[in-house]
Formats: structure tokens, C-alpha cells, sequence
């Protein structure tokens, strides 16, 4: 599939860190995907990956709080709803321990946002290793987005697209866990392209 | 007083498949994709001027692409006389927050403009995109057939003078979606707020490689001399750029550092201060040779290349801002770009890590001085600032965003 987004701009944003812990509860599950799954694609020039980790950094100063918001695990999260609940576990115990950081105004607000999804058929169908690999290699930056590491939260199975169809389509279990041990955190989308095609060609070739 | 339909450029443009060696093949094909589900519904793009400004620019480029992939596109100007453009020159400063001082008879002509060019228009696409305040009210004449109709605001509204947002804003309520170029710069609508980020051509003679000769030439040609170091602001003359405060930041530099300023710019027809700002700046630059004040026709696109490629510094010093897009334009030629910290800049400027962002003069003359002295920190800023707008600022990717945009409204959203 060719996955494209449109991004919405909520209408209230949040301007302490208070504000931030409540809305976390409160907002679209949409919006928790798209300032944690979707902005991996986003920050190759910032701290971090997560857009929450990254306003508590730079917009309110909180960096030990931005390290904790930034080092959950995505590849561990099958439901929007733990994460939901993780995040916003964080930034209330946080507050807990430094309650003066609460209603502190921060430098700049934080809009909530989500991204509108519109797939279509790449036109680039795959029955084997190779036209898989060549599919990859046709991909754009959001579809390889969509099949790498958003189609971990719609499998809910801490997989992502591809190594799910080699494992089930191919019955190649062994190089799909290699696809899937794949670093997306430190990666450009093009690097990880070329890491996709790394695992896959010698094993076409077999 | 009649609409203007802007014509079709006659010169070759680049045509979509030309992009590909820039963004990659695969995305020119996701965009044909998109672009097939999409093809043969008619769009219409609305603004104030056809030359000079961010705007015109990206339609400029924008439509022939919509065009080549089978979206037809019509794109027509407003008309106004001299009052109206003074009024929403007005408009304009007040949406960023400056005093707004109207007659009484202002939106009463603005309204009047807007009507008398409704009634001259016809509006059958299936989308209309109205760009910016000055023609928001053609809304009136949209009816409760399936037309969807958008109103890109290209302007920041984070702080707007009350009195004029409190009256375009229910001419902004009826429209489907509203596309704005940050989140901070939205007004919390109930219609649909979008993220659309303005863009640059890449293959555009403002943008395309030159020759190191012709930059050579066109340096000599306004009498800069490369051999010392060359600092830069590209944009129109207009008190929000603060051109008289890039000179004071010039200054503080000169001190210690033998360099030559370069002001670039020409005015936009829907812009009335221009002559004046102008005036300003050629006399606070008078008695220095090495501040160059270059009032450009409108068709300078690949001599102010030129003068981005042969500078070691680019400045965007402005007070308010929509996006900034010579900021983009910049960053796509490696130079490292000292900008303030307003409207679209921070989306563009990543502070020491795709260029540096200041708050006032003299730090714009700071950061100068420690790029000046740092010139490898400077070159890896830019090469950022390259892979930043590849990614992000693209006009293949304003392409994207309107198909997306248009499937969105057709789905209903």
C-alpha cells in the first residue's frame, strides 16, 4: 500500500506541563499515535524522537522528564491505550515529585495533532522474497513508515508488516525476527530502507 | 475593475518526472497514485497578486503540476484599487499583532472589493482554495452544491489585533478547512484545522545549481566582492523583515569583522509600503559602501540564487512572520542561516543543528560572528538545513498534501 497523511491540528493547545498530563488522558488515541509512532520519521535533527519528550525539553526545560517520555519503547507497545496510559503516568508522577514545574508556562505551546491516513494500492504486489524487495525499494518514506512501524499497533503483535508476511506467507520465521530486530530508532527512512534490503537480498538469493 | 486569470508561463517548467532525481522515484510514483484518485475533479486557487511574495511563487509551480496529473487547476487574482490594497495591507500587519487604525469605512470597502469580485467570478470546481485574508469573503458565494472550499492562511495568527480577526473570522467559519503552515500559528477554529507547510521548486531558477561563474558574475555585476564575506537578507521591503535592523546587526558585526551586507528585494503589487520601507533602508545604509540595497524587478529569481549561492551568511531577521520561505530557500543551498525566532522560521531553523536562531539585533550579530569564526560548525549547519527542506519543504510535497487534502474532503472528514 501507498500510505499518505494529512495532518490535523487540534484546537486547544496545552501550555504547562498540567495541562499536558491532563490532556494526555483525555486526547484522541489518534493524536498519542501520531507525536509518538508517527513523528519517529520526523526528528532527525532533535533530541528526540517522541514530539512530547521533545516539548518537555525545549519548550518547558524539563530534560529529565523529556529522557523518561523518549525512552518508551515502541516496539513494545501493541495498544494506543498503554501507551496512552504510560505516558501519562510519567509527566503525573513527574509532577509529583516537582510539583513547581506544573503550572510553570512553557516557552512555546503544544498543539495535539493527529494525521489523517489515506492509503491506495501501490500497484507493486509481492509473492516472493524478491518482488518484496523490489516493492521496498519503490517505497515511498511515509508508506515505509506505514509497514515498518506504524503496522505494529494495527497487527498488535510487536511486528511489523513484512516480517509478519514472511513468517506467515513464506514460513521464514528465522528472517522474520531478523527484519524485526531492525533499530528504526536511530534510522533515517532511507537507512532503513537499506537495512530492510540488507536482511532481504542475501536471502533471496537462497 | 475585472478578476485576472493568471497565464500559463510560457518557458518550459519541469514537469513531475523531473523531480525524481531529486526526492526519489518512489515518491513521484505514490504521487501519481494519489493523483489518479483524484484526477478530473476541477480546482480553483484564489489570491491577491500574481507577482512577488511567497504565495504567488508557489502557485506559479504548484498549478502545472496539478495540471500534469490530470487535477484541473484554475488560479485567478483579485483586483482591487489602491484603498483596498491599502486596507489589507493593514489587515495583514494587524493579524500580526500590530495596531490596527481604520477608518469606518474600511470593511465596508473591504466587503464591497470582495463582492464586486465575486460577481465577476464563477466559482463550478468541485474546490475552491482561498488564499489569505484579502479575498476570505468570496465564501459568500458558495452554495450547497458539493463544492468544498478551503481557506489557506499563510499568515500568522497566533496574536491578532482583535478587532480585525473578530470580523474576518465568520467569513473563516464557513469554509470546510482551514490550512494553516504551523500549529502555533492556528486560531482554535471549528472547522477543520491542516498542517500545510509552504514549499519551495527546487528545479525553480530561484532554487536550480548555477554555475560558480555566473554567481561570480552576478556578484561583480552589483560590485560585492567574494573575497570577504558576504551577508545576506533576501526579502521584500516591509517593516516586518526589519531591514533597518539587519543593518544595526551589520554594524555591531563590522567591528570586528570586514564584511559587506547585501538587501535584496522588490515589492509585491499588493503591497503599498514598499517605496517607502525602501527610502528608509537606502538611508540608513548611506555612507557605506559595503551595504548593498538591491531593489530587484520581480523576474530576478536567478540573480537572487545567485546572491544566496555567493553569500556566507543568510539572515532573515524579521519581526512577524508567515513562514519565511527564503529561509527554506537558504538552507537548500548549504548556507548557514541566522533567523529569528518567529512565524514558520523555528519549523525550518532547528537551533544549532539546521541553523541559529535570535531575538533581537545584537544577537543576530552574535551568532554571525561565531559562524564567521567557525566556519566548519557553519558548513554542517547548512548541510543539515539541506536534508531538513529535502525532507519537509519541497514543492512535491505541497503536491501531496493537497491530493491528500482533497481525497480527505471527499471522504468527508
Amino acid at each position: 500500500m501507498a500510505a499518505s497523511y494529512l495532518v490535523r491540528i487540534g484546537a486547544e493547545p496545552v501550555r504547562t506541563l498540567g495541562e499536558l498530563a491532563k490532556s494526555l488522558r483525555s486526547c484522541p488515541q489518534a493524536s498519542i499515535f501520531y507525536h509518538t509512532f508517527q513523528s519517529l520519521e520526523a526528528h532527525h535533527y532533535t533530541s528526540f524522537s517522541s514530539d512530547f519528550a521533545q516539548w518537555a525539553l525545549t519548550a518547558c526545560n524539563e530534560a529529565a522528564l523529556a529522557e523518561q517520555l523518549a525512552i518508551v519503547d515502541l516496539r513494545e507497545i501493541v495498544s494506543l491505550e498503554d501507551l496512552r496510559g504510560i505516558l501519562a503516568k510519567i509527566v503525573s508522577d513527574y509532577l509529583k515529585e516537582h510539583p513547581q514545574a506544573e503550572n510553570r508556562r512553557a516557552f512555546e505551546a503544544f498543539y495535539f495533532c493527529e494525521g489523517r491516513e489515506v492509503t491506495v494500492p501501490s500497484g507493486l504486489p509481492a509473492w516472493t522474497l524478491t518482488e518484496l524487495a523490489e516493492g521496498i525499494r519503490h517505497l515511498g518514506h511515509q508508506s515505509l513508515h506505514y509497514h515498518f512501524i506504524n503496522s505494529r499497533l494495527r497487527l498488535q503483535l510487536q511486528t511489523n508488516d513484512f516480517s509478519f508476511w514472511i513468517e506467515h506467507s513464506l514460513n521464514h520465521p528465522w528472517l522474520a525476527a531478523r527484519l524485526n530486530r531492525i533499530d528504526f530508532y536511530n534510522d533515517t527512512l532511507d537507512d532503513l530502507r537499506q537495512d530492510i534490503l540488507d536482511v532481504l537480498e542475501p536471502a533471496e538469493s537462497r | 475593475m475585472s478578476t485576472t486569470e493568471v497565464a500559463k508561463p510560457s518557458a518550459v517548467l519541469p514537469v513531475l518526472q523531473d523531480y525524481a532525481a531529486i526526492v526519489g522515484e518512489p515518491e513521484i510514483l505514490e504521487l501519481r497514485e494519489l493523483a489518479r484518485r483524484v484526477a478530473g475533479r476541477h480546482v480553483k486557487m484564489v489570491n491577491s497578486t500574481a507577482v512577488g511574495g511567497g504565495v504567488a511563487e508557489i502557485l506559479n509551480r504548484l498549478v502545472p503540476l496539478m495540471e500534469e496529473v490530470n487535477v484541473p487547476t484554475r488560479w485567478e487574482v483579485i483586483t482591487g484599487g489602491e484603498k483596498f490594497f491599502h486596507i489589507t495591507k493593514a489587515f495583514h500587519n494587524a493579524l500580526h499583532g500590530a495596531p490596527y487604525e481604520g477608518a469606518a469605512d474600511w470593511f465596508e470597502t473591504f466587503l464591497a472589493t470582495n463582492e464586486e469580485n465575486r460577481r465577476r467570478m464563477r466559482f463550478d470546481e468541485d474546490f475552491v482554495v482561498i488564499h489569505d485574508p484579502q479575498p476570505v469573503a468570496l465564501i459568500a458565494e458558495r452554495n450547497s452544491g458539493p463544492h468544498r472550499w478551503v481557506w489557506r492562511c499563510h499568515i500568522d495568527l497566533s496574536n491578532p489585533n482583535a478587532q480585525v480577526w473578530d470580523f474576518l473570522k465568520p467569513w473563516v467559519d464557513r469554509y470546510d478547512a482551514s490550512l494553516f503552515s504551523s500549529p502555533q500559528f492556528t486560531r482554535g477554529l471549528r472547522i477543520p484545522q491542516y498542517l500545510f507547510f509552504p514549499t519551495i521548486d527546487p528545479l525553480a531558477d530561484k532554487n536550480r545549481d548555477l554555475e560558480p561563474e555566473f554567481v561570480r558574475d552576478v556578484l561583480e555585476k552589483f560590485h560585492i566582492d567574494p573575497a570577504r564575506p558576504i551577508l545576506t537578507q533576501i526579502s521584500r521591503f516591509d517593516r516586518l523583515k526589519d531591514p533597518v535592523g539587519v543593518i544595526r546587526a551589520y554594524r555591531l558585526v563590522k567591528k570586528y569583522e570586514d564584511c559587506q551586507l547585501v538587501l535584496a528585494g522588490g515589492s509585491a503589487t499588493d503591497d503599498p509600503e514598499g517605496a517607502a520601507v525602501l527610502q528608509e533602508v537606502e538611508q540608513a545604509a548611506t555612507g557605506d559602501p559595503d551595504i548593498h540595497v538591491l531593489n530587484l524587478p520581480p523576474w530576478s529569481h536567478v540573480e537572487i540564487n545567485a546572491l544566496q549561492r555567493g553569500s556566507t551568511i543568510v539572515i532573515q531577521k524579521s519581526l512577524r512572520e508567515g513562514f519565511g520561505l527564503t529561509v527554506s530557500e537558504a538552507l537548500w543551498k548549504k548556507k548557514p542561516v541566522v533567523a529569528s525566532a518567529v512565524g514558520g522560521i523555528p519549523s525550518q531553523v532547528i537551533h544549532k543543528l539546521t541553523g541559529m536562531l535570535v531575538h533581537s539585533a545584537e544577537g543576530t550579530a552574535y551568532q554571525i560572528r561565531f559562524l564567521l569564526a567557525n566556519p566548519s560548525f557553519a558548513k554542517v549547519l547548512g548541510e543539515n538545513g539541506y536534508q531538513h527542506v529535502k525532507e519537509h519543504f519541497l514543492l512535491t510535497q505541497n503536491l501531496k498534501r493537497y491530493l491528500v487534502l482533497f481525497l480527505v474532503l471527499l471522504q468527508g472528514d
